[in-house]
Order: structure tokens, then C-alpha cells, then sequence
């Protein structure tokens, strides 16, 4: 009798629940997938959230991109530069479209270009020194400067920060400190406008006159070719609830899985669980160098000896599985991996070290304003593993909480601890971040131009130049090997270790899903037998 | 009554006005900046600078409350600071979710709640009186978002009746809309009918002890007829009161329950909209909350005069 019933309730409620639900022509393949958050700003170029840049990934495309190799290679233009390194000549591919119909042109790419100019820091970079960008025919346009920049095509090609995305000249002519307000672009899936709910539903449609380049898909580069006719990004702000609808089929994909609810899935037929961005994240702690105690090098480098990065990781992620005791501030599994002066943080056996670097100290006890936000569950960890950690070694941590929101205000005041400032926060990167030493904005060091924290750091503005005009990968490479002895020296941030997040989806009908440092939804087709 | 109602709509202007000063106020002198939300990790002081520029938030607080009340009065509720869309296409888009729980929910609430509480006081001290009791004080004990787990694990992992989340508006799938909107009502529904069923029982315990019951019983009509023609109905205007007060409750229960089931509706919007600091959004519908809360408590004193010829206005 009850089996009878149930028979009957899944019968009578999903029929009209399938029937409707889903209001899209009939056989049409729709991935519907969960991202780690909800889509509320639309610009790529106004702000650096990562689902703003995933959503872009989708629609726009790029001039050239990074392969898994971290090698820049043409994605909608060939490329060349001149011996002399000043000229870069861009040749766009035959074909290329708006998702407006439109024939993509090297006015558009100029206008894309310049407004991105304007608010990425590699972007800044290379404007410093542009004597000119113009077109230099119906398809081709040429970048001048007037030194030789070698970081140019990587900064380009970068996808963390402000990734530099086409659009067209009339949307891309928008000041770039006011929001564009249309998503049409030339990538792989086109922006439903009328679909779009902020914060909740974002829907992507294939783009059938996309042109797929001959090379594989790599990453962010090669062919983007889509083998389902939408994707719906639906927002859950509740993890458990986004696992059951996984569970139940009623989701296919779910980008980031808490990794305490991991067992939830691991028995469940038909669903698997990877790390897809293996290169993963860090966390890292950042002091106020304007004030004391931490405007001193001794007492920073007693802090960062008090820490380690086993118990902060252990307290975040719990599993050894998900986590890695890394000393290299340009992360683990990054061509830039040096590990030297990081002892302390990996073995934890700074402990002695810091009391007695502490007592030689000039420090007077004042309590130091740690900052901890209570909101965001992969930052709540790391301040208390921290405030203990210091507390060990004899400094006086005064803990405040606060939501996230509360804390981005307050870590941009230059005030006194006391008087609404602050003296050490912590916060998370992707590692592709960080793992440059142009884009990581911790290293920075233009005093009070440079990020939270606000470190002068003129040795340090000299190996980023240095890094930055260097001709051959070796040189680069060494750069970096000083920056890391450097930073441990002079900690200009304490690098805590690297994590990753596994993704979850219905393997089932799902297949082609791929690597990469963010979700990428081309290459992947969806069976639903 | 038409001069009541004129003179409570008029009350209800000072009210919201009160209730927009001080949210405009409170948020303003929350910390926190959407410029640094919109802007992100890596923008420069500059940047910020000019992105509040262009929002608006660097003029002083009163040019500010001035523009949103002048706009307001005209009917334009501003545009979401971080999506950019117009508040008032935010809210209405958002709305209807919310309506429709809140609605069943009460329906739902009234029609389980008032039956039991009936029960229980015409049962006083039998075990169905036990019974009611127990489930009100578990109603009333166990958190929203459990019941709201336990529906879940129960009706749409195991028994695979209901889906586990998400909403269809019912004018585009009525049954898919039916379908979803069961277990977040029954979730949302549970601390509602344990306090109307609380509140009926001990009402109509009250009024089964007047004289006039005695007489009703005395003149040899039905337990039936006592009970719901002489008894309920007098015993209503406690239980009304207990519905409008328990709005609130209501309003806050749906922000957890929409988070449960993945509803896109008020009380998630609220909930985002205050973390990332949308100011327009939050005042509006804070603004439309109160307004509401105003209407329903209009609305339940209107029905006391229906439910009781004694009271007139």
C-alpha cells in the first residue's frame, strides 16, 4: 500500500514538476550547476569578485590566454613582437562575433584594452609605458611602448585580479569606475539578460556562432566548445541544502563542497568528488606596518615565528587530505615555488625563537587589534589558531569580531589600533593570485599607495621592477627566489599554507569536466539517458 | 469605521516615517562600505573614492535622506547599489515567493491549529490534550531550520515525495509550484500552529467556563453547537490577536526557511542584501516590512468587530 503510494506521489508531483519547471525547448541539455556564490555584480573590470570573473569567463573572451603550462598562447588574436620589444602586433582571428551579431573589430579590443587600462594594476603597468595603441588595419592593431615591458602578454593573459576580456567599443567606452550595464561578449555562452535574477539564477545559452580555435582546450585557452544548450548557475546560500539537491538529481553541479560535508557524498552512487582547481588557495596574515608594534621588523618576524601553518589548517580544513604545509609564498605547484626562510612556519618549531625575539623587543605589551570575521566560514579559523599562537609567545592579542563587510571598511583606516584601526588581519587567495610576483598585491611595497597594511618596501619595489624588465625566465626565477628569503625576513605577509576545495557532481549524466583554476563549463556534455 | 480607517491609515505615516529615519540612520552608522564590496580586494583608495562618487555615498547623510525620501514619495525606490537594478523590480520580483509561503502558511497554520486547540480544551486532561500540548511545546522548541532538515530528509530524500528546494512561480507550473512550496509552508508552519493551537485551547477554556455556555449546555444543545457557535467564536478575538502578533515571527522564520529550500524571496534578499551593505534595498524592504506589519495588525482589528458585535469603531 505505501510503496503503491509513494508510486504515486513521485509519479503525480514530479510529472508536473518536470513538465514545468524547466521552460526551454524540448531535448534541450541544460547543465544546472551551484556556484561558491551568488552573481550580483555584472562588470569584470569594475571589481575583482570571483564569480563576477567566472560569469565573464563564459561570456567574454580573451586576447590570448594562460595554459595549464602558465604559458601565454593566442586565444582571439595571433600575436607577435618585435625584436626589439616594444611593438606588439595583434591579429585577430577570422570570423569573431558579437553575441549581438556584430563583426568584432580592433576598436573594440583598443577600447577594451584602455578601460581595463585604468583599474588592473598590471594593466596600470603597462599603460605606464604605452607610447601608442592603434589599428593598424581591418583586423590587426598594434601595441607600442616605449620600454621594454616583457610582463605585457602575461599580464594580458593573467585570469586572476581583472582578467582583460573584449568587448565591444560601445559598451567597453563606459568610465571604467561606472558599472557596464549589457554582458554581450564574443565567448563561448551568451548572458540571458531576462532570466537573470541577482543573487539567485544567472543562465548562460550556447552561442552557436562561436568560433572554436583548432588547439585543445587547455584551461582558458583553446577550444571552448559547448555540447549543452544552456547552463543555470543557481545560487544556495546553504550548503546542506545544495548536497541534497545533488543527492536527489535535482542539481548536476556543485563547484564547492564544504569539506566536513564531503562523507554526505562520498557513498552516494552516481555523484563524484574532486579537487578541480589543483593549484588550490592560500591564506595568509597581513600586519599594519604603520603602527606599533608591527611597524617593527623584529616583532613581525616574532609573530610570524609564534604561528604555524599545521594548526591553522588543521582548525580550517580538518582533513590532511585538503590541505598543504607549503612555504612558498608564490604557492605550491607554481613555477615560482621557493620555500627558503619558511622553516618556522612549516615544522611549527619557532615557538622558542619568537618569546625571546618578543622580549628583546621593544614591545610594551599594548594589545594588538586582531580582526576577526565571524561571517565567512573559511576565515573564521585562522584569527583564533592566531590570537592563541601570539598569545604564547607573550603578545597581547585583543580579538575583536566582526562581520566581513565590517572588516574590509575598517582594514582601509590608517588610523591607531586603538582608535579604529587595526594591527593584523587574515584573508585567502587563489594562488593564481599570488603566484606572480607582479599580480601579488602583497608585495607591493608603495607605502601608503600600496594594499592594507601600507609597507614601504623600497628593496622590494626594486626586484618587482627588476622582475618586470627581465628578458629570460632564469632571471625571473631568481627574482623570486630573493623575494621569498625577503619576505620571510622582513614579513611583508605571513604565508599559512594551501587548501583545497573539492567540487561535486552527477557523474551520471555529466562527463568532460575538467581541471582548472576556475569552473570552466565548455567541453563538458550531459547525458541524461 | 470609515473614520477609523482614515485615522489609522494617518497613524500609520508617522510610523513609517519613524521606522525610514531610523534604518537610514542605523545603517549609515553601520560600519561598512559598498564601495569596498563592489570594488573588491585589490582597488586603490582612488578607486573607492570615485566608485562612491559615482553611488552617491559621498554626499553628506542628509543630502542623501533627503533624495531617497523626495524620490520615494515619487514613487522610484532607487537602484541596488551593488546589482544595479532598480529596487523596485528587486522587491516585486522577489515578493511573490515570499507571499505565496507566508499565505499557505497561515492558511495551513489555521486550519491544523484551531482544530487542535478546539480539541484540547474540550478534551482538557485527556490524552489528545497531551497530545496537542506535547506537539506545541515541540513546535515551539525545535529551530525553523531542523524541521525544516527532518521534512526534507524524510519527504524528499527517503520517500521521494516533494523536491528538496527551489521555487515555479504558479503561473508557469502550477503542480511544480504546489510541489515546492508543501514542505517549506509545513517547516514554516510548525511554530505558528503551536502557538494558535496553544492559544485557542486556553481562550475556549476561558469562555467554556462563562455562564452563557452553562445556559447554552443547560438549553440541551449539542456539544457541537456549544462548542463552535457560542464558544469558538467568542474565544476568536484572542486567537486573531495572536495571529497578527505572530506575523512577525512569521517574517523572521522565512529567512531561515528560505535559505533551507532555496527560495529566492524577501527574506534571503534581505539577509544578502544586508551583508553586502545595498542600503537602497535594505531601507525599502524595511520600509515594505513595516508597511505590511501595519496593514495585517489594521486588517485583525477590522476583524474583531466581525467576530464580536460588542466591539465597534
Amino acid at each position: 500500500m505505501n510503496a503503491n503510494l509513494n508510486t504515486l506521489g513521485r509519479g503525480s508531483l514530479y510529472a508536473g514538476l518536470m513538465a514545468g519547471a524547466l521552460a526551454m525547448p524540448a531535448g534541450a541539455q541544460t547543465i544546472t550547476a551551484v556556484m561558491h556564490s551568488g552573481l550580483r555584480v555584472l562588470d569584470p573590470v569594475i571589481t575583482t569578485a570571483h564569480i563576477t570573473r567566472d560569469n565573464a569567463s563564459m561570456i567574454f573572451d580573451t586576447l590570448v590566454s594562460l595554459n595549464s603550462d602558465f604559458e601565454v598562447v593566442p586565444q582571439m588574436a595571433e600575436y607577435e613582437v618585435s625584436e626589439d620589444g616594444l611593438t606588439y602586433t595583434f591579429t585577430l582571428r577570422d570570423g569573431l562575433t558579437w553575441h549581438d551579431g556584430g563583426e568584432v573589430t580592433p576598436a573594440d579590443c583598443i577600447a577594451s584594452m584602455k578601460r581595463w587600462m585604468e583599474r588592473d594594476g598590471g594593466g596600470q603597468m603597462i599603460a605606464d609605458k604605452m607610447e601608442s595603441l592603434e589599428a593598424t588595419g581591418d583586423n590587426s592593431f598594434e601595441l607600442v611602448l616605449t620600454e621594454p615591458f616583457p610582463y605585457t602578454l602575461t599580464a594580458m593573459a593573467k585570469v586572476s585580479g581583472l582578467a582583460l576580456f573584449m568587448m565591444p567599443e560601445r559598451i567597453a567606452s563606459t568610465p571604467s569606475d561606472q558599472a557596464i550595464e549589457e554582458l554581450i561578449g564574443s565567448g563561448p555562452f551568451k548572458f540571458v539578460q531576462e532570466e537573470f535574477q541577482p543573487g539567485v539564477r544567472v543562465v548562460f545559452e550556447k552561442f552557436e556562432d562561436y568560433v572554436v580555435t583548432p588547439e585543445p582546450a587547455d584551461w582558458f585557452s583553446g577550444a571552448k566548445e559547448v555540447l549543452v544548450d544552456r547552463v543555470e548557475w543557481v545560487t544556495m546560500p546553504d550548503a546542506q541544502t545544495a548536497i541534497n539537491a545533488l543527492v536527489n538529481g535535482e542539481i548536476d553541479y556543485m563547484e564547492s563542497v564544504p569539506v566536513d560535508l564531503l562523507p554526505l557524498l562520498e557513498t552516494v552512487e552516481g555523484v563524484e568528488t574532486q579537487v578541480l582547481n589543483d593549484l588550490g588557495s592560500v591564506t595568509i596574515g597581513r600586519m599594519n606596518f604603520l603602527h606599533p608594534p608591527f611597524d617593527d621588523p623584529q616583532i613581525r618576524r616574532a609573530a610570524m615565528m609564534a604561528l604555524n601553518q599545521e594548526d591553522v589548517l588543521t582548525a580550517l580544513i580538518g582533513n590532511p587530505e585538503y590541505y598543504q604545509v607549503c612555504g612558498a609564498i608564490f604557492g605550491c605547484g607554481t613555477p615560482y615555488e621557493f620555500t627558503d626562510g619558511s622553516e618556522t612556519l612549516t615544522t611549527g618549531d619557532g615557538v622558542e625563537q619568537a618569546t625571546q625575539l618578543l622580549e628583546e623587543s621593544d614591545y610594551d605589551g599594548t594589545p594588538i587589534v586582531l580582526m576577526q570575521p565571524t561571517d565567512v566560514v573559511t576565515l573564521t579559523a585562522q584569527p583564533i589558531v592566531a590570537a592563541q599562537a601570539l598569545r604564547n609567545v607573550g603578545f597581547n592579542v585583543d580579538m575583536q569580531p566582526m562581520d566581513w563587510q565590517t572588516l574590509v571598511t575598517r582594514r582601509a583606516s590608517q588610523a591607531a589600533p586603538s582608535d579604529g584601526g587595526w594591527n593584523i588581519f587574515f584573508t585567502n587567495w587563489v594562488v593564481p593570485e599570488v603566484s606572480n610576483p607582479l599580480a601579488n598585491v602583497m608585495l607591493n611595497g608603495r607605502g601608503d599607495e600600496a594594499w592594507f597594511g601600507w609597507p614601504t618596501d623600497e628593496e622590494m619595489n626594486q626586484m618587482l621592477a627588476d622582475f618586470g624588465a627581465a628578458e629570460d625566465e632564469e632571471t625571473r626565477k631568481s627574482l623570486a627566489e630573493q623575494m621569498q628569503a625577503h619576505v620571510m625576513e622582513n614579513v611583508n605577509y605571513v604565508h599559512l599554507g594551501q587548501y583545497f576545495s573539492p567540487a561535486a557532481w552527477r557523474s551520471d549524466v555529466l562527463s568532460g569536466v575538467e581541471t582548472a583554476p576556475f569552473p570552466v563549463f565548455w567541453g563538458v556534455s550531459k547525458d541524461e539517458g | 469605521m470609515p473614520i477609523f480607517l482614515v485615522r489609522r491609515f494617518l497613524a500609520a505615516i508617522p510610523v513609517l516615517l519613524t521606522v525610514a529615519v531610523f534604518v537610514f540612520l542605523l545603517l549609515r552608522l553601520t560600519p561598512g562600505d559598498p564601495a569596498a564590496i563592489i570594488a573588491g580586494d585589490m582597488a586603490t583608495p582612488e578607486q573607492l573614492e570615485r566608485i562612491r562618487a559615482t553611488l552617491g555615498l559621498d554626499q553628506p547623510i542628509i543630502v542623501q535622506f533627503g533624495t531617497w525620501i523626495v524620490d520615494i514619495l515619487r514613487g522610484d525606490f532607487g537602484t541596488s547599489l551593488i546589482s544595479r537594478q532598480p529596487v523596485l523590480n528587486l522587491v516585486t520580483d522577489r515578493m511573490w515567493p515570499t507571499i505565496w509561503i507566508g499565505l499557505i502558511t497561515i492558511a495551513l497554520s489555521v486550519i491544523i491549529a484551531v482544530p487542535m486547540g478546539v480539541l484540547a480544551a474540550w478534551k482538557q486532561g485527556s490524552w489528545i490534550d497531551h497530545l496537542v500540548m506535547t506537539f506545541s511545546v515541540l513546535g515551539f522548541s525545535v529551530p525553523v531550520f531542523v524541521t525544516g532538515y527532518l521534512l526534507i530528509t524524510l519527504f524528499a530524500l527517503d520517500l521521494q515525495l516533494f523536491p528538496v528546494q527551489g521555487y515555479t512561480p504558479p503561473s508557469q507550473d502550477f503542480g511544480s509550484f504546489a510541489a515546492r512550496v508543501v514542505l517549506p509552508s509545513f517547516t514554516l508552519a510548525s511554530i505558528y500552529i503551536a502557538l494558535i493551537a496553544r492559544m485557542t485551547r486556553a481562550s475556549l477554556l476561558n469562555v467554556l467556563g462563562e455562564d452563557y455556555v452553562r445556559t447554552a449546555r443547560a438549553k440541551g444543545l449539542t456539544e457541537r453547537r456549544v462548542l463552535f457557535r457560542h464558544a469558538l467564536r467568542n474565544a476568536a478575538v484572542p486567537v486573531m490577536t495572536v495571529i497578527g502578533t505572530g506575523f512577525a515571527l512569521l517574517i523572521s522564520g522565512v529567512v531561515v526557511t528560505e535559505s533551507v529550500f532555496n527560495i529566492p524571496g524577501l527574506g534571503r534578499l534581505t539577509v544578502d542584501s544586508i551583508f553586502a551593505r545595498d542600503y537602497p534595498v535594505i531601507q525599502a524592504l524595511i520600509l515594505l516590512t513595516a508597511g505590511i506589519y501595519v496593514l495585517v495588525n489594521l486588517l485583525i482589528d477590522i476583524s474583531y468587530s466581525f467576530l464580536d458585535p460588542r466591539i465597534r469603531y
